[in-house]
């Protein structure tokens, strides 16, 4: 090792004036939504999971359970389901952000970031966009696979692209969750828990997969009033041509507002929790 | 010149754990100052607390004279962190590691790519840079964990653990990186179980045990404090054993010790020269012969239990039930 030059090097460089200043919240946001980003890329598990999953739940719901349901209305069930199916592809695709985040936290990443001088939230904000980028490619390909299968849409591109522009904000909203969840469990497996206990009953206490009407007495008000049953009729809506054709009741953009609503408040109260539990200075 | 860390009555409590318990520690400029203890003595939250990461319930804390309570932002700017994990990410190559690091100090992309090369190149690491992190040997992460605390060029290093789990070739190379850092001038705070490493590495040890500090010194000093010498004779027939044991039953301050395996009788002595002198001359009169005689110093183990009443047993983590509260937290 060429000691001696390294070590000149190094001294002339402590006499510099210019010592790190610390990075912007664009900068470290981006740095982090990077780290998040080529970490699931690099990761032949998570990338699988990330691609494969929905495309798996696609096919056993079309093919496997489609056949037993009948959502009325002279609906296809394809058509009744991929709305509903995306919708709640947020919630399958969002698990691995809980246990992704609970294991930084875990294992001195955290440690070390909160030690730079960066604005603390920015960590939190880069995070919450690269696991929306990543659930929204898993959604991506869930969706192209939903043509295939048969999937047609009923409307037309305006309300297509807001049923888009929908999905994605929603999956934003609902990242901070999960990233709440991460933060605030012991270790990866115990976030993986409490993110499965959330996702099972808001996944299939919904109409996204059948019709509410198909559901026990006692589980339909839960399940009418809860946000992914609200955003599977919103997204069935703009994507059939209006709530009448998707056999729902009110009006596309009742169910629209409310939806974002939720989103509005979800955003609101988990971003708040995690970035004020991960600047927290224990 | 003003102290590097100057820590006046810190006190952290986790539940019912006082895991510092009014700690004061001054660590002067220049020089690696170690800090020893059992799990769950503190270490790991002390650390925390003068890189930010917490807030001690009572007590002071000054980074190179800025308050760490009240100005973390500016302390921020001086430290470098590297805890008990290596941090980085295994998914990325070394340089990749490491031009993230230089971004978060607010660097831009040419000069984090000339600053993470120089870093790598230091390390020993600059044939591995574009090699991900996954393929790394555990010494091999270590050293580009120790590698993203530098890249901030910070004043003060806090290496939490640095070498823990590492093999005895690991260990070595993260010492001579540790060693070179410090001849470049930065101040380093470490914390250890292993004596050794203490040992080696520091000019400044602090002992400190269930949040408080024992004692503290120079390798030496903390050596001297203790006293005792101890002296070891190892004759060359075996039966000569129990002559010896007899001799320096006499010069000793405490009954000798003999270890039948090392075929070696020692004893602690309350000086040291002189009744190295008056040994060799009884071993001579008596005509025993000898294949070593010798003065030697307690060793850091022998301190810690002469000021503490334990050993320090790194190979026991769960010895210590204050262990998993204090090193959760």
């Amino acid at each position: 090792m060429t000691t001696t030059e390294t070590r000149a090097v190094g001294r002339s460089e402590h006499a510099t004036p210019t010592r790190a200043s610390g990075a912007n919240f664009v900068t470290s946001a981006t740095q982090s939504a990077k780290r998040t980003i080529l970490q699931f890329f690099r990761t032949p598990q998570l990338l699988m999971l990330g691609t494969v999953q929905g495309a798996l739940f696609l096919f056993m719901f079309r093919y496997i359970f489609g056949g037993a349901i009948n959502p009325g209305q002279g609906l296809d069930y394809v058509d009744f389901l991929v709305p509903g199916f995306l919708a709640t592809a947020i919630l399958w695709l969002m698990m691995p952000a809980s246990s992704g985040v609970a294991e930084d936290a875990t294992t001195g990443v955290h440690d070390r970031l909160r030690s730079l001088p960066i604005p603390r939230s920015s960590v939190m904000f880069g995070r919450s966009i690269a696991d929306t980028a990543l659930t929204l490619w898993g959604m991506f390909v869930a969706g192209a696979l939903a043509f295939i299968v048969g999937f047609r849409l009923h409307a037309d591109a305006g309300d297509v692209a807001a049923a888009v522009a929908l999905l994605v904000v929603a999956t934003y909203s609902f990242t901070w969750i999960f990233i709440t969840i991460g933060l605030t469990s012991k270790s990866a497996q115990a976030a993986n828990g409490m993110a499965t206990l959330l996702v099972i009953p808001l996944a299939f206490v919904s109409a996204a997969y059948v019709p509410a009407k198909s559901l026990p007495g006692w589980m339909q008000p839960v399940a009418d009033n809860q946000p992914f049953t609200i955003l599977s009729n919103a997204a069935r809506s703009l994507a059939l041509g209006g709530a009448d054709a998707a056999g729902l009741g009110h009006t596309t953009t009742y169910w629209v507002v409310l939806s974002l609503a939720w989103c509005a408040g979800i955003f609101m109260l988990f971003s708040t929790i995690a970035v004020t539990h991960f600047a927290r200075r224990r | 010149m003003t102290p590097i860390i100057e820590a006046r009555g810190v006190k952290k409590r986790f539940g019912d754990v006082d895991a510092l318990a009014g700690l004061d520690l001054v660590a002067e400029s220049g020089q690696v100052t170690a800090l020893l203890g059992p799990n769950g003595a503190g270490k790991t939250t002390f650390v925390s607390a003068v890189a930010t990461l917490l807030r001690p319930d009572a007590g002071e804390i000054r980074v190179a004279g800025v308050d760490a309570c009240a100005e973390p932002k500016r302390v921020r700017k001086v430290i470098g962190l590297a805890g008990q994990y290596a941090s980085v990410e295994p998914a990325m190559t070394g340089s990749e590691n490491l031009r993230m690091v230089a971004r978060l100090f607010g660097r831009g992309r040419r000069d984090a790519r000339a600053v993470a090369a120089r870093v790598l190149e230091r390390l020993d690491l600059a044939d591995a840079g574009d090699r991900l992190v996954r393929t790394y040997s555990g010494g091999m992460r270590r050293r580009l964990d120790l590698g993203a605390s530098l890249v901030g060029r910070p004043q003060l290093l806090l290496l939490d653990e640095p070498t823990t789990g590492l093999d005895p070739r690991g260990r070595t190379e993260l010492w001579s990186a540790i060693q070179s850092l410090v001849a470049d001038g930065t101040d380093v705070l470490l914390t250890t179980q292993y004596l050794e490493e203490a040992d080696q590495l520091a000019r400044h040890i602090v002992i400190i045990d269930r949040g408080r500090v024992i004692t503290d010194g120079t390798p030496d000093e903390l050596k001297d404090h203790v006293g005792r010498n101890v002296i070891e004779v190892r004759p060359r027939s075996g039966a000569d054993l129990p002559a010896v044991e007899e001799m320096l039953a006499r010069i000793g301050s405490e009954a000798p010790h003999t270890d039948l395996d090392a075929q070696r009788v020692s004893a602690r002595v309350e000086g040291g020269g002189d009744q190295l002198r008056d040994v060799v001359r009884l071993l001579d009169e008596r005509g025993i012969e000898v294949d070593d005689v010798g003065l030697r110093r307690p060793s850091l183990d022998e301190v810690f239990l002469a000021v503490t009443g334990t050993h320090i047993d790194p190979s026991d983590p769960g010895a210590d039930p204050r262990s998993t509260a204090a090193d959760a937290a």
